[in-house]
């Protein structure tokens, strides 16, 4: 027993430790300023999903609307940082995220009481019709929220302190990397509160948790209104690194489907999971749409095939892993890992081929016919890469689909044993 | 009057067609649980396909063919993804459905590009139909109203009338014992998602043309009929048609009308002063607002009536 409790606490170092580690030494890591300015999104973008999870993963809420609270937190720091600026107050920019923070909590009140009534489908239309009416509404008053051209701000306001005036982005990303540690800490401080715990019950069991005596509106009231406290911090921070705030952009739908879609992604079921996520998100939106201009159908695709596939996201990919090489059992996948990933790089080279062909004689055919892929150059206006690639990518699913079956059963039986074994270890015990 | 009687009858043409749409994703959500968020993907994709076979066989047989067509995919759809995820509930349904319509949006921007499509009228629908106080009302929108209302009759028709219709409407509310009496209750589903989309389809034909075809149009569209079954209750038929009908007619009058708060307070005598902190809320026309009013109307009935207005259940 205690030395269970031992290894778990020493996990718990390691986990945390491990995280400040990561966030203090990733910039000395990737060095380019395109690396640092990722690494900022990323900081706030994890902040930002974990704050979405809890409404998805810990209550079962799926909001159609977070734009709304990151977008109104990064308004609340512009419009404060604004005002500080012109009037000459002492307020400095350390403090702006909880000012976002408190904006983004503010709006949760009076927005989560009407809408956290139920979870689920009807909980999601609510969020969808409110995200619209709020940005219908901050579109329509131009000389508040900035209209078109939006509003820009300057981070470095004030006396610098300390020689910190948050100019250069190392600066800037620290502060972030800072909100982002505590901000993980605390959602995960919350989920082992007592209203943690009781909006887990409420999600999987809202009819019990009234039983025992429990008001499941005001439970995800409450956790709604938190979640809209760190989406506030995170959609300042966002707003601090760009310097601008745009309403059409910063609380439209399309950016709730983003944290949406990446946060899930990420998945769900673990309290990680967001944070692969955000990084996803990162890695998707800057890097992979420079490479493609595709990447959305891509994007589509994966986030299809893992709803039907892995509901549980990257996250729970991983942990099936390392439950299965904590029996030591993983060994015996080496060969079939091995011919999951020939089968499968195979199908994409194929179908992404046909992709980005049909991408290009839709967008630059004027430029000529000739696509470059992985150093390849195939001429779209003959037939014989059409035909490869159609060949390719048949083989490739042909192979995917044979693997695949094959490995679903090994993985089923090795799950099995693990199963049996628990079983046993728990009747000598 | 003239203002009253065109906006009124443009109104109710809009309110058709939100029916039109809002029909299918209630039949869908009534019977099966899910929420189809591609539903207005579905109507998209019904605009193209009749653009694109418009272009070849031409508008007539097009009316008929892309809604089949659409009606084949959404069938597709249940059977290979939506059916596979049943067994996690409700919220991975969703989730798919979110999926799909990301998937219709590139598919569509990459088949006929991001700009609109000159998807005309056929010539026997242009021009009015007729002309009040100097006012025209196109055919074209007297046309959606008659395909709108052809498509509620037959609707009422199956479901009340044939033996399929029977079936649905059982499945509707007990799933299990349908399924006991031996009818395939899966294939019933795939029915219904697969007409819910070919209806949407329908609508996306006789709208496309007589607004725009573009690849914006279901983000347009989409969260408006959400508007729609919120308020209408939901899963409630009547409480759609109703809530269609309410929300088209005052966003078309909304649109037409040019009045601001500032104006009335002028006309009771109050001046607004220009260097007041409200005066651009106050100098919003009612043209301006027109974009907010459903989901205002949303939040009100969500606060005030909970089931929507003619919603029997809360969940």
């Amino acid at each position: 027993m205690s030395a269970s409790t031992m290894t778990t606490a020493r996990g718990r170092w390691l986990a945390w430790g491990g995280l400040a580690a990561v966030l203090i030494a990733a910039p000395w890591i990737f060095r380019s300023s395109l690396a640092l300015n990722m690494l900022s999104q990323m900081g706030y973008l994890i902040i930002i999903c974990l704050s979405y999870n809890l409404l998805l993963g810990q209550g079962g809420m799926l909001s159609f609307g977070h734009a709304v609270f990151t977008g109104l937190g990064g308004y609340a720091a512009v419009a404060a940082i604004g005002y500080v600026d012109g009037h000459g107050v002492a307020f400095p920019l350390v403090l702006m995220p909880l000012v976002g923070g408190l904006m983004g909590a503010l709006v949760s009140v009076p927005l989560g009481y009407v809408s956290t009534r139920k979870a689920g489908t009807t909980f999601a239309m609510i969020s969808l019709g409110i995200g619209e009416l709020v940005v219908a509404f901050a579109i329509m008053l131009p000389d508040l929220f900035g209209g078109d051209g939006g509003i820009s701000i300057n981070r470095t306001y004030g006396k610098p302190w300390g020689g910190i005036t948050f100019g250069p982005q190392i600066q800037l990303y620290y502060l972030i990397a800072a909100y982002c540690f505590i901000c993980t800490a605390l959602m995960y401080a919350f989920t082992a509160t007592p209203l943690g715990r009781m909006l887990n019950a409420v999600r999987d069991n809202p009819e019990r948790a009234q039983f025992v005596g429990y008001n499941t509106q005001l439970v995800r009231w409450y956790s709604f209104i938190i979640a809209g406290f760190f989406a506030g911090v995170g959609g300042a921070l966002g707003t601090i690194n760009f310097e601008i705030f745009n309403a059409a952009d910063s609380l439209s739908g399309m950016r709730s489907g983003a944290y949406l879609l990446f946060t899930f992604l990420g998945g769900v079921t673990f309290f990680f999971g967001p944070m692969i996520g955000a990084v996803l998100m990162v890695l998707c939106t800057v890097l992979l749409s420079e490479i493609t201009a595709a990447w959305l159908l891509y994007l589509g695709l994966v986030f299809v095939l893992m709803i039907m596939y892995a509901p549980g996201g990257v996250a729970s990919l991983i942990m099936m892993n390392v439950r299965m090489a904590r029996a030591g059992k993983l060994g015996r996948f080496a060969g079939l890992y091995g011919a999951l990933v020939l089968a499968c790089a195979l199908l994409m080279l194929g179908a992404s081929a046909l992709i980005e062909m049909i991408y290009h004689m839709q967008l630059n055919a004027a430029i000529g016919s000739e696509v470059k892929y992985l150093g390849m150059r195939l001429d779209a206006a003959t037939v014989a890469p059409w035909l490869g690639a159609v060949a390719v990518a048949l083989i490739g699913a042909l192979a995917v689909h044979q693997v695949g079956r094959r490995f679903a059963h090994a993985w089923g039986k090795a799950q099995e044993e693990i199963e049996a074994g628990l079983q046993h270890g728990g009747q000598t015990a | 009057m003239e203002f009253f009687t065109i906006s009124l009858l443009n109104g109710l043409s809009y309110g058709l067609m939100l029916f039109m749409l809002s029909s299918g994703l209630t039949l869908i959500f009534s019977m099966m649980g899910v929420l189809n968020f591609a539903h207005a993907s579905f109507y998209m994709l019904g605009a193209y396909f009749a653009f694109a076979l418009s272009q070849s066989v031409g508008y007539w047989p097009a009316l008929l063919i892309a809604p089949l067509a659409v009606g084949l995919v959404g069938a597709a759809f249940e059977q290979l993804c939506l059916r596979r995820v049943h067994k996690w509930g409700h919220v991975p349904e969703l989730l798919i459905t979110f999926g799909l319509s990301y998937l219709v949006l590139e598919v569509v921007q990459l088949i006929w590009g991001r700009n609109v499509v000159p998807y005309g009228l056929p010539d026997q629908l242009q021009g009015p139909l007729f002309t009040l106080y100097g006012t025209q009302f196109p055919k074209s929108r007297a046309f959606v109203m008659l395909v709108a209302v052809l498509m509620l009759g037959a609707i009422w028709l199956v479901l009340q009338r044939t033996r399929i219709g029977l079936v649905i409407q059982a499945a509707l509310t007990h799933p299990d014992t349908v399924q006991a009496l031996g009818h395939n209750v899966p294939r019933v589903f795939m029915l219904v998602f697969g007409g819910g989309a070919a209806l949407a389809a329908l609508a996306g034909v006789v709208a496309g043309n007589t607004y725009v075809t573009e690849p914006a149009m279901a983000y347009a569209v989409g969260s408006i009929i959400f508007v729609v079954v919120v308020v209408g209750g939901m899963g409630s038929l009547a409480g759609a048609f109703l809530a269609s009908i309410l929300i088209g007619v005052v966003q078309t009058f909304a649109v037409a009308i040019d009045v601001s708060l500032a104006d009335l307070l002028g006309a009771a005598g109050l001046k607004v002063a220009s260097g007041n902190p409200m005066e651009q809320a106050l100098r919003l026309t009612v043209a301006q607002v027109a974009p907010m009013l459903p989901y205002l109307f949303m939040v009100l009935i969500l606060i005030f009536r909970p089931r929507g207005l003619m919603g029997t259940r809360e969940d």
